[in-house]
């Protein structure tokens, strides 16, 4: 019931209350009365009645205009102040209910001020708060941003699906100057938020240096990290160090959680399992200090090796000589020259040598201590779910610690396992750990069959490949690189034989140490640490899900620049540039830009459209180079282009003659247009874009235009979402409609 | 009956020493240069002794002292591992494959006409 169909029945209640009671006593009087007094009465009234009557009206009047002022002081001036509190509660807080109408209303419009006031306060207190929170981590985004930028390594963060959440340009550098063939123009190779760092190294390695980590974590090691060795597809080698990011397991979060908010941080983190939520890769290229060192090795050896036989030869002539004072002469002369040669072949030897080793500058082959027991548990393992051979475990002393690079290692010890069973069937192999001095012992041990030795120098000269997985490193590479040995020996009387790996002991056990334990657990971590980078988590899993939300994929934007605008007449392409968007942010620096060299002339009236000359495509690779490199660009992307279908055309023209295909979904911010503004006539970039309110500037470049599709693309998006298209599917569905809707048209 | 001893080295510097040497010890000498002349040898000449250089062509020092120690006619021959590496795996290797001493260079004369003596008594 709405106030004033409450003041209807008030009035009407009013009107009954005021005539009622007088009606009533009339009627009673009435009844009572003898006809002559009934006479009476109504000659009465006759007299009295207008006068009564009048009197009522007034009093009626006066009571309404009595009821009319309370509803508007106390009904209507409730509900106003309600509107004015709700103003407050929503639009603009710092409105206040005017102090106006009866006391008591006035009470109730003081204290809404005063609640008012005490929410502003609070209000601009908590933001206070964020405004100062958010300039801390804005400065130390800045910190660590200065700080990796100034390092001569490159820094990559990854998070456990191995996606790049964090790389400086030292990174990129790298793997720029690393790639080779047709990423090398991708401007920068394949680093880019989001995308997956096993296009970059190999997913092997990571995964085995992560599992390392994950043991010393279990055993409170003090330093958490694992170093490897990469080549990659150049030949270039990488020397990586890996740390681990620490979280908290998420049973513990969900118990602070419980316990509401702020407890989180009261969490006992020593009860609360640490757990890897992803990792930081440092990152050096070591190809020239590694030419250096096998320069300085090969330098060394000279010097020893080399000369050991020299003087080995000087000494026993000269032995022989002082020995045999009854030599004939002219025996004497060819010991003399003997001595002489070697001599003089030695200064050389050490002139060369010292020259070479000059420049040579000091880099060592990170070999890392390990306790041996855990690599062969390893390749135990490996070799059980690779090859399905059994392994039985002798005795091994599980407290050897040696001095390895595992991977490589068990790389090779998987690699023998294979080879065995594929050329001599063994059933099973059994490992056995020893030690003498120095050196520990790795053998492999199989009965029955029997090896010739030959066989074994053939395999230690191959490259180390066991199914699917190959390596450019031979048996014998990863045996010198110990400094070790291999060899092949029988157990006559056990019926059985083994290959023996002789490997240095490691010196250093990696103690746990107690107070940098501490560290590790306690609270307080480095400040460049306290980033949300692992929200980016979920970002982009493998492949593209439809049913993901507009917000969250990724995508590289892209355009093209042609010779004319008839692919099926021999038109091609002159110009392809992208540029890709991660997380609702256009990445400037992850672009491709790459001219083309067509293979027809150029058609003049084209020129001054692409502004592209001969000259400028003169030497530029042709496409058959730059489709497949852009191919590897928009891995895993969800493709966006201004009339995609034009440029899709092209590509779909090369695509069987290339062997690639793009099977990932196109998103075409020409038909999105006209989703968002059915009614408008022109749907062109520049057109959209003023729309929009984008500047443009660049355009009639591959990558210009493509930056402006994709400002474009990122300010379509929350305009869909007005329109409830939030998925990809939803996108996709909208544009097919519209795509008929205008072909019909 | 003198002693019967097979050098084995491609270096022409030290086979001139040793083979001046052991000769006037009163052995009886015979050189081999690479690994298949050692072989070849090991079986026409039937030495006591063998000095066997580690790096040689067509067949390793290592790859000979095998080969000669699963042959079971050459059961008594005893050998001497002379090398210019002087790595601690090596010489391990050397031993575990069946060498009855490894020698590496330079090495004294003295020492190793005694090692020898010391094997063949």
């Amino acid at each position: 019931m709405n106030a004033k169909t409450r003041f209807g029945l008030a009035v009407a209640a009013l009107g009954l209350l005021m005539t009622g009671p007088f009606l009533m006593t009339v009627g009673i009087l009435w009844a009572d009365l003898g006809p002559d007094e009934r006479a009476g009465f109504i000659l009465a009234m006759d007299r009295w009645l207008p006068i009564g009557g009048f009197i009522t009206l007034i009093a009626l009047f006066l009571g309404l205009q009595l009821l009319r002022a309370l509803f508007q002081q106390y009904v209507h001036g409730l509900l106003r102040m309600s509107e004015t509190l709700r103003l407050m509660l929503g639009a603009n807080r710092g409105f206040r209910v005017s102090l106006d109408g009866p006391p008591e209303v006035r009470e109730l419009a003081r204290a809404a001020n005063d609640l008012a006031q005490q929410r502003n306060e609070l209000l601009d207190d908590v933001e206070a708060q964020i405004r100062v929170a958010k300039a801390t981590v804005e400065e130390e985004k800045n910190r660590l941003a200065a700080l990796m930028s100034e390092l001569a390594q490159g820094v990559v963060v990854c998070n456990l699906d191995g996606r790049i959440l964090l790389y400086n340009s030292r990174a990129r550098l790298q793997f720029k100057a690393l790639a080779q063939g047709p990423t090398s123009m991708s401007g920068g190779a394949l680093i880019g938020l989001g995308r997956s760092i096993f296009s970059i190294l190999e997913r092997g390695q990571i995964t085995h240096s992560l599992e390392n980590i994950q043991q010393r974590l279990r055993k409170g090691s003090a330093e958490p990290t694992a170093n490897f060795i990469t080549t990659t597809r150049g030949g270039q080698l990488l020397r990586a160090q890996m740390a681990p990011v620490l979280g908290r397991s998420d049973a513990a979060k969900a118990e602070g959680e419980g316990d509401g908010g702020p407890t989180l941080d009261r969490v006992n983190p020593l009860g609360a399992e640490q757990h890897v939520t992803g990792y930081v890769l440092t990152i050096e290229n070591i190809t020239r200090n590694f030419e250096r060192e096998a320069e300085r090795d090969q330098a060394l050896q000279t010097l020893t090796d080399g000369n050991r036989a020299a003087l080995g030869n000087i000494r026993a002539a000269v032995e022989t000589l002082l020995d045999s004072p009854e030599m004939e002469a002219e025996i004497r002369e060819r010991f003399m020259r003997v001595i002489s040669d070697e001599a003089s072949a030695m200064s050389s030897r050490l002139n060369a040598t010292m020259n070479r080793f000059a420049d040579s500058l000091k880099t060592r082959w990170p070999l890392e201590d390990v306790l041996a027991i855990d690599i062969l548990s390893a390749a135990a393992r490996r070799i059980e779910d690779k090859l399905k051979l059994p392994i039985k475990h002798e005795e091994e002393d599980a407290s050897l610690w040696m001095r390895v690079d595992s991977f490589s290692l068990i790389q090779a010890i998987t690699f023998l396992a294979s080879r065995l069973q594929d050329h001599y069937e063994i059933r099973e192999l059994r490992l056995r750990l020893a030690a003498e001095g120095k050196m520990v012992f790795v053998d492999l041990i199989w009965s029955g069959t029997t090896v010739s030795s030959e066989t074994l120098y053939t395999w230690e000269l191959e490259p180390m490949n066991v199914g699917n997985e190959s390596s450019p490193l031979t048996l014998r590479d990863v045996v010198e690189r110990h400094g070790g040995e291999i060899w092949y020996q029988r157990e006559k009387a056990a019926h059985r034989a083994f290959f023996r790996i002789v490997l240095p002991a490691a010196t250093t056990p990696d103690a746990p140490v107690a107070d940098q334990a501490q560290h590790l657990h306690s609270d307080s971590r480095p400040e460049y640490y306290d980033f949300d980078l692992f929200a980016a988590r979920d970002a982009e899993g493998a492949g593209i899900d439809l049913d993901r939300k507009l917000t969250e994929l990724a995508y590289s934007v892209f355009d093209t620049e042609t010779t004319g605008l008839q692919p099926s007449q021999g038109d091609e392409i002159i110009q392809m540039g992208a540029v890709r968007i991660v997380n609702n942010r256009l990445l400037r620096q992850e672009i491709f830009d790459q001219l083309v060299d067509p293979r027809v002339p150029l058609k003049p009236e084209g020129i001054p459209i692409h502004g592209i000359t001969e000259a400028m495509i003169a030497g530029q690779p042709q496409l058959d180079v730059v489709l497949p490199a852009f191919h590897e660009f928009c891995h895993e992307t969800v493709l966006v282009a201004h009339n995609a279908a034009f440029d899709m055309r092209f590509f779909q023209l090369k695509e069987d003659s290339l062997g690639i295909k793009f099977t990932q979904p196109v998103l075409d911010t020409l038909l999105l247009s006209a989703v968002i503004h059915p009614n408008q006539e022109s749907h062109k970039l520049e057109l959209i874009a003023e729309r929009l309110g984008i500047n443009v500037i660049g355009r009639h470049t591959a990558l210009g235009d493509a930056f402006v599709t994709g400002e474009v693309f990122l300010k379509m998006v929350p305009l869909l979402a007005d329109m409830g298209i939030v998925t990809l599917r939803q996108a996709l569905e909208a544009a097919q409609k519209t795509y008929f809707a205008r072909i019909q048209y | 009956m003198a002693h019967r001893i097979l050098i084995v080295d491609d270096e022409p510097n030290i086979v001139i020493s040793l083979e001046y040497l052991l000769k006037k010890e009163g052995f009886d000498v015979t050189v081999a240069t690479d690994g298949d002349a050692a072989l070849h040898k090991a079986t026409e000449f039937r030495p006591h002794l063998m000095l066997l250089d580690v790096m040689m062509p067509k067949k390793s020092g290592f790859e000979v002292c095998e080969l000669l120690r699963a042959d079971a006619t050459m059961a008594d021959l005893k050998i001497i591992m002379l090398t210019a590496k002087g790595r601690e795996t090596e010489v391990t290797k050397g031993l575990a494959l069946g060498a009855n001493a490894y020698i590496t260079k330079p090495f004294s004369t003295k020492d190793l006409v005694a090692q020898i003596k010391t094997l063949l008594a």
